[in-house]
């Protein structure tokens, strides 16, 4: 069973990530990683929603049909962002001033109807729970590694305005690297977005190489080593 | 008795009943919080205005003691009797929509200070006309409608005294356009912005 989870936790960050390995959620994606607090407050937000969608979708999946489930997932989806978005502005309102724009936009992120497809319409409720927490940390790490590249390739800070988002203490990660830095507007734009997350993806691609080749070298010499004793 | 999970019954009863569920949910969403979002709303106007009205100008409600001109509603703070302060909400047409805008004046016309409060320009170029992200929008403040002249009221790109952010320029022209018209408009009106009721005077 925790082999289960372990599988759910690794697949969500990195062998199944929403951004790196199955390029979804780019709309969400490209439009707020101007920098790294947006990233983070919007893979935050996206986490929750997953979470609770893929709670609420668990626990209802014996009653849905398959041929009407695509319109009850819509439905489920869009009601907890509504309802998401109503508390956050009532509660925690000055959250909503920094989120406010993004919040109608998880929507947009067919992450979440993908995971209620792919996993919660089919698994108890406590593995849909943790595979939409994993799923969204996943996102948010995504979010947060391009918002940091394109922030420090387009305007020279990293994490600037992150005490918005996080209250005063935040203002610690707030760092400016190149001071006097005029800007690379190519990267702030969308079309930066696109660049950059080109780079993370071969270099992801990379990386698993890499570790597939170091893992089978291993192999290699373990039973080498086997023959030989 | 077992339900038939293919029957169109089955299908339209679960598609209604989910459907009728949103929208009780919605329903009592709205109902929990609308009226908490309306007070933060206020208090984010109040915090707005107090941010280019200092408070020892006015010893009056603000929110209360409005006024309505041409569609726009104007917010007075009184002292002894006499208008000592004006705000009003601008509208600019900027890069990627509507720019709104909160300006405030003296009743000499000079600038108290102007505030953006909700516009969906590109972050990092145009967002600079947030006082978070730069101090660019502090650069008007005292400043009248002759002082610059009204011909200088544009971006240096236009042949004005203002500055232009780098890689955007729709964004600050519109906002000095705005802040123009805004200028204008109290010179229009000046007499009836400036006068207070008896009941007013007193309060």
């Amino acid at each position: 069973m925790n082999n289960h989870y372990l599988r759910i936790a690794k697949d969500g960050l990195w062998d199944n990530n929403i951004v790196f390995a199955q390029a979804l959620a780019l709309c969400p994606l490209l439009a707020v990683t101007g920098t790294a607090s947006n990233g983070l407050g919007m893979g935050l937000a996206s986490t929750l929603v997953l979470m609770l969608s893929g709670g609420l979708i668990s626990l209802s999946r014996t009653l849905i049909s398959p041929q009407v489930r695509i319109p009850i997932f819509v439905l489920i989806i869009a009601v907890l962002v509504s309802l998401v978005d109503m508390f956050i502005n009532a509660w925690l309102h000055d959250l909503h001033k920094v989120l406010g724009l993004f919040i109608p936009l998880i929507v947009t992120n067919c992450a979440i109807l993908g995971r209620a497809e792919a996993f919660a319409s089919r698994n108890p409720v406590l593995p849909a729970l943790f595979d939409g927490l994993m799923i969204g940390l996943g996102f948010t790490l995504a979010l947060v590694v391009l918002g940091a590249a394109r922030e420090v390739l387009g305007s020279g800070t990293l994490f600037a305005n992150a005490a918005l988002l996080l209250g005063s203490w935040a203002t610690l990660l707030e760092v400016t690297l190149v001071s006097d830095y005029a800007g690379f507007l190519l990267i702030v734009l969308p079309p930066g977005g696109f660049l950059v997350l080109g780079f993370l993806l071969a270099g992801k691609r990379v990386l698993d190489k890499r570790i597939n080749q170091f893992q089978q070298r291993r192999q290699v010499i373990v039973t080498a080593e086997e023959a030989t004793s | 008795m077992s339900i038939d999970r293919q029957s169109i019954a089955y299908q339209a009863l679960l598609l209604g009943g989910f459907a009728t569920l949103a929208t009780v949910l919605l329903v009592l969403g709205n109902l929990l919080t609308h009226d908490t979002i309306l007070e933060r709303h206020k208090q984010d106007l109040l915090d707005s205005l107090n941010q280019v009205i200092a408070a020892e100008l006015y010893d009056n409600d603000l929110l209360t003691q409005s006024l309505q001109i041409d569609d726009k509603t104007i917010y007075r703070g009184t002292k002894n009797g006499r208008v000592t302060a004006l705000a009003w909400q601008i509208t600019a047409q900027g890069y990627a929509g509507e720019i709104q805008a909160l300006l405030a004046l003296n009743p000499q016309g000079e600038i108290l200070g102007v505030r953006v409060l909700f516009h969906s320009e590109t972050p990092n170029l145009g967002d600079k006309v947030e006082v978070a992200k730069s101090d660019w929008i502090l650069a008007f403040n005292g400043l009248s409608l002759g002082n610059p002249n009204i011909d200088q009221w544009k971006v240096k790109k236009d042949g004005g005294q203002f500055d232009a952010f780098t890689g955007a320029t729709i964004t600050p022209r519109a906002v000095v356009k705005a802040i123009k018209q805004g200028l204008l408009f109290f010179q229009k009106y000046r007499g009836q912005l400036m006068h207070l009721d008896k009941t007013e005077a007193q309060s």
